[in-house]
């Protein structure tokens, strides 16, 4: 346990953006949950590389750190949200779903939107009961149609990788509510502006059947 | 914001009047910026616009031209034609940044006549680049005027340009590598380029992260997703790799090539 103490005074004491990177990236390989706090405040740093080594540490420590960011979170600090938001992306802890739905259909910031529209296809279902999972997976499927015709297209390509991730929850579970997936895939194939567009949602549909 | 909320106030008619107008020099430099960022492509636009071109009257403290400036810069986004010749005598004209804006707009109006004076620009090559002595810039608009020859596809002006890969300040350097590949295609190029976005500067990775998507050289995909910055850029970066890749491989099956980019875009949403 010293050597986590350790590690995070090596964080704090950082004096260069390339110090504090290979700091963070050394706390983030010790996987402690005592970490979650300074890992926390290194996303609201405007050091993109030691963001995303401590985004990559969230992840890694998982469950624990979703109550901790959900409380924490600054609010007024959109990068600080962006990564937020790809941590509870990555982790896929349904106490998180609230925070997904509202940031993939109305945050101001499209990195923000697009982190959370993949977020919604990675829910860890099992951790809801049943009767539950039922009525969050039609709340999310609801939102990812919607993200799907954003302005920004990088928004639209991480709404189809969501729905891609959704539709294999659905087919075994709402087969109704992924057949609604299929369509929107394909409507998206014919119709996008974006090449780039077409081509995920065809990739989606090849990978969905 | 502030900018975008004030903005949305104009309407075109007015910001031709501000334009138009010689009191305020503050409405007239806004008003240009307007025009331009609206893409208002009015004849009457143009006209005012290229006008402000000749302008006199607004000068800065360095004996600069900054409505010219301006009005340089949104004849690049109008795409009219008729700004190509006075955009060429930008290019001589004693404004270094009226100089680099004439050479950013001929870059996007897509019209070839401007390249010998482009390429006077670029005339006693790295030995002449230096800085201007007291001043921010160097002698001429290289990176500016390098990236339009490379964009306009000016195979003449390799030989002219493939020096400026040596040159000491790095965006220029880069430049040079971004047009000598999009001249060539030659790998050796798009290498300098993926070597840009293993340096310590992070705007040159982004600057680099975007030369790469621009050019669309697809052996620079796993290095874009591994670069340190931010991920926007690099998914836009790794966008214009998909959609080279796709224009050269449109069948109905997806490349190996192309599935991978998918794989390192769904990896940095």
């Amino acid at each position: 346990m010293t050597e986590v103490r350790e590690l995070i005074a090596a964080v704090n004491n950082a004096d260069s953006a390339d110090g504090l990177l290979e700091a963070v990236e050394d706390l983030a390989e010790a996987r402690s949950p005592k970490a979650i706090p300074v890992l926390v405040e290194v996303l609201g740093y405007n050091n993109p590389g030691a963001a995303v080594a401590a985004v990559d540490g969230l992840i890694a420590i998982g469950e624990p750190v979703v109550p901790y960011l959900l409380d924490n979170l600054d609010d007024y600090n959109y990068g600080a949200r962006a990564w937020a938001t790809r941590v509870f992306a990555g982790v896929g802890d349904p106490r998180a779903l609230d925070l997904l739905l509202r940031a993939a259909a109305g945050d101001f910031s499209q990195s923000v939107r697009r982190a959370a529209a993949k977020g919604l296809g990675s829910i860890n279902w099992s951790k809801l009961e049943p009767e539950q999972a039922i009525l969050a997976r039609e709340r999310v499927l609801e939102t990812l149609l919607l993200a799907s015709e954003d302005g920004e297209w990088v928004v639209r390509y991480a709404a189809v990788v969501g729905l891609q991730n959704l539709a294999i929850a659905l087919f075994s579970t709402q087969p109704e509510l992924a057949a609604q997936t299929t369509t929107r895939l394909q409507e998206l194939i014919d119709g996008d502006p974006e090449v780039v567009i077409r081509t995920r949602a065809r990739y989606a549909l090849s990978n969905e059947k | 914001m502030n900018d975008e909320a004030l903005a949305e106030e104009l309407t075109v008619e007015q910001a031709i009047a501000n334009l138009k107008q010689r009191e305020d020099l503050g409405l007239r430099y806004y008003a240009a910026w307007w025009l331009g960022r609206f893409r208002v492509r009015e004849p009457e636009a143009i006209a005012t616009l290229l006008m402000a071109l000749e302008d006199e009257k607004d000068r800065a403290p360095d004996g600069g031209y900054p409505l010219r400036r301006n009005a340089a810069r949104a004849l690049g986004k109008l795409g009219d034609k008729r700004a190509v010749k006075p955009l060429i005598r930008c290019l001589q004209f004693p404004d270094f940044y009226v100089r680099e804006a004439a050479a950013q707009a001929l870059e996007m109006l897509d019209d070839k006549s401007c390249v010998p004076t482009l390429m006077e620009l670029l005339e006693g090559g790295v030995a002449a680049a230096g800085f201007v002595p007291g001043k921010p810039h160097l002698v001429q608009p290289y990176e500016a005027a390098i990236e339009a020859l490379g964009t306009l596809g000016a195979t003449e002006a390799m030989p002219l340009i493939e020096p400026f890969i040596e040159h000491p300040v790095e965006k220029v350097s880069y430049a040079a590598a971004r047009a000598m590949y999009q001249l060539s295609g030659e790998a050796k190029y798009g290498e300098i380029l993926i070597r840009a976005l293993l340096g310590d500067d992070l705007q040159l990775r982004r600057s680099a992260l975007m030369d790469l998507g621009a050019v669309g050289y697809i052996p620079a995909g796993e290095a874009i997703a591994e670069t340190l910055a931010e991920n926007s850029m690099k998914l836009i970066a790794l966008k214009g790799l998909l959609e080279t890749e796709l224009e050269s491989n449109p069948q109905e099956n997806l490349s190996d090539a192309s599935i991978k980019l998918i794989k390192l875009m769904d990896s940095l949403l």
